[in-house]
């Protein structure tokens, strides 16, 4: 599994924060609807096939 | 109760005799924050009068985790040094989810620091020293216990206070009126200001047990522990903290309608304590069940009536922001008021106690509130983010930062605000001293001890510093007509720049910065920091 560089830092709480306020209110269909287009946006932003599948084998790997 | 409760003796003030002369300043409530005012106050010369209706130091567990800056603090109060004598210093941090340990963090990454990230130590003991301390003022400080404030009337100039004690009620007249009377202030109470916030529904088991040998395995390495969803405590949190004479505090996250009362009684307590500890022999010496806010008042300064430490704010416990947020409201208004009491400043310098402190106690609660949120999951997908979260933190460093159970208090910083001038440096102004050890012609010292307290201009390097009158200058690393000192291990040097001029203010917080400084620049920035530029009161 490979050990990703933390580019988050120092701002990982204002995300998270921002991230759990994003679903509030949502049904739980709704918060999974909200998450797969969350994902396919960061995809296109991140829009590197290689980095792309690798973060898709490393989220896989965690089961 | 581990602490051997001794009351302070009452003494009939003399307003039950006859009229006092008006005080300068009258503090009301002798806990850690109204104590470290009086003295902070005293050792700048100002009078005050310190009322308390108990006679006792805090009753069971409250505050216990003391910061950094907060441990500056009180060096420059004078109790630095006991607290350290007796305080446990931890620095390492154990993160569990289940039984599984996902994370350590370690506080002190850094050398060159006189006091260390955090202790622990109970507040009895720390008011204790400061009681001692204020003694040591006869002529300044007068406290008060059993003096039991019942009304406050500001007069626009003055307050008047109606106080009760064991022989009847007097009435006292103070310029200034600093309440210090915790979270459930009556003086709060008294003008009807608004204190609303978030509430936490989940309810939180508060106990200290007294256990001779050490949960952590290694005695003498005492560590802080954290479960996410313990296997003693399915689906909750929990807490293990050490405090000195062997105490040890544990915080368990309770269900939201958990019956308090029932919780709190001591046959149900200790198969919850027995489920951590294992079968090591306890006593319990304080159980209590909470349920945490985060709130502040929206003004801290009302004409004369100052609101200081956890009657102007209160947060939840996790990242220990409470009693060290009270500590810098002190640091930040101790000075200020003494400028305006000496004529060296004018009530609008008082305003800014308002606009910096409400800005810090800010900062805590969104820290409080994010810790307590990350804690308590409140719905199926934020239960969903954690637990992912926690997996993704065995390996994963941006993961394991995510993980939260309380962001430790850092030095609030005053960056940008109105009485900073504003300029480039490694510590921009606005920043709180970041200490660094020194050398001099009398031996080893800190930059903290040479800076805080008065205004101190600081040149790292090849900087000249000119004289301003009533402004103490002091060179590292370089050789001047005025006191010298060499950076030890060159830590000032990196953490300051050179060649950099720093002006801090008496609260050790950086006010301006200079590459070349002159005699009017340094005047001008004095000024400033002292109010001259603020706008006039409306």
């Amino acid at each position: 599994m490979s050990v990703m560089q933390d580019r988050l830092s120092p701002d990982q709480d204002e995300f998270y924060s921002t991230l759990i306020a994003a679903h509030e209110g949502l049904s739980s269909e709704e918060s999974q609807a909200m998450n797969a287009r969350l994902i396919l946006l960061m995809a296109n932003r991140i829009g590197d096939l290689g980095v792309l599948s690798d973060i898709i084998e490393a989220a896989r790997g965690y089961n | 109760m581990a602490y051997d409760y001794q009351p302070y003796p009452y003494v009939a003030p003399p307003g039950l005799k006859e009229t006092e002369p008006r005080h300068a300043v009258a503090i009301v409530g002798a806990g850690p924050i109204g104590l470290a005012m009086a003295i902070d106050l005293a050792l700048r010369g100002i009078k005050s009068v310190v009322l308390d209706d108990n006679n006792v130091v805090s009753v069971g567990s409250r505050a216990i985790c003391w910061s950094k800056r907060t441990l500056e603090i009180f060096d420059r109060l004078g109790v630095g040094d006991q607290m350290m004598e007796k305080g446990v210093t931890w620095k390492i941090g154990r993160q569990f989810h289940g039984d599984e340990h996902v994370f350590t963090f370690d506080l002190l990454p850094e050398e060159g620091h006189l006091y260390p990230a955090f202790i622990n130590l109970q507040q009895y003991y720390v008011e204790e020293y400061l009681v001692d301390r204020a003694r040591e003022f006869p002529d300044l400080i007068d406290i008060r216990f059993l003096n039991k404030v019942l009304n406050h009337d500001d007069r626009g100039d003055h307050v008047v206070l109606t106080v009760e004690t064991p022989d009847g009620e007097y009435a006292l007249e103070a310029e200034w009126y600093i309440a210090c009377d915790g979270a459930g202030s009556a003086t709060r109470e008294r003008m009807g200001l608004s204190f609303e916030g978030q509430t936490f529904e989940e309810q939180f088991l508060i106990a200290d047990i007294k256990m001779e040998q050490s949960p952590f395995g290694d005695e003498k390495v005492p560590e802080r522990w954290f479960w996410f969803d313990p296997p003693f405590h399915s689906g909750k949190s929990a807490l293990l903290h050490m405090q000195p004479d062997n105490v040890y505090r544990i915080d368990l996250q309770l269900d939201v309608d958990a019956d308090g009362k029932e919780e709190a009684r001591e046959e149900n307590v200790i198969p919850r304590i027995k489920a951590i500890v294992g079968d090591k022999p306890f006593e319990l010496d304080w159980v209590s069940v909470y349920k945490f806010r985060c709130i502040k008042l929206d003004r801290f300064v009302h004409n004369r009536v100052l609101f200081v430490g956890d009657s102007a704010h209160v947060v939840s416990p996790f990242g220990a922001r409470g009693g060290n947020g009270g500590i810098q409201d002190v640091d930040n208004l101790g000075w200020k008021l003494a400028a305006v009491l000496q004529g060296n400043a004018d009530d609008r310098l008082i305003e800014t106690y308002n606009e910096e402190r409400s800005h810090g106690s800010a900062e805590n609660i969104l820290n409080s509130s994010r810790a307590t949120n990350f804690m308590t999951p409140k719905t199926p997908i934020e239960a969903l983010f954690r637990s992912e979260a926690l997996k993704l933190a065995k390996d994963q460093p941006f993961a394991q930062k995510m993980l939260n159970s309380g962001r430790l208090s850092l030095p609030c910083s005053l960056e940008g605000m109105a009485l900073q001038t504003p300029g480039a440096a490694q510590i921009a102004p606005g920043r709180a001293l970041v200490d660094a050890p020194l050398s001099g012609d009398a031996g080893d010292t800190w930059l903290l001890h040479e800076v805080q307290g008065d205004f101190t201009l600081v040149g790292f390097g090849d900087v000249m510093l000119p004289d301003v009158p009533g402004i103490r200058r002091i060179g590292i690393n370089t050789r001047a007509e005025y006191p010298c000192f060499t950076a030890k291990h060159n830590h000032a040097m990196r953490r300051y720049g050179s060649p950099k001029a720093y002006l801090f203010r008496p609260d050790a917080h950086v006010c301006a910065v200079f590459d070349m400084p002159t005699k009017e620049e340094i005047i001008h920035a004095r000024a400033r920091a002292l109010g001259a530029e603020l706008e006039e009161a409306e």
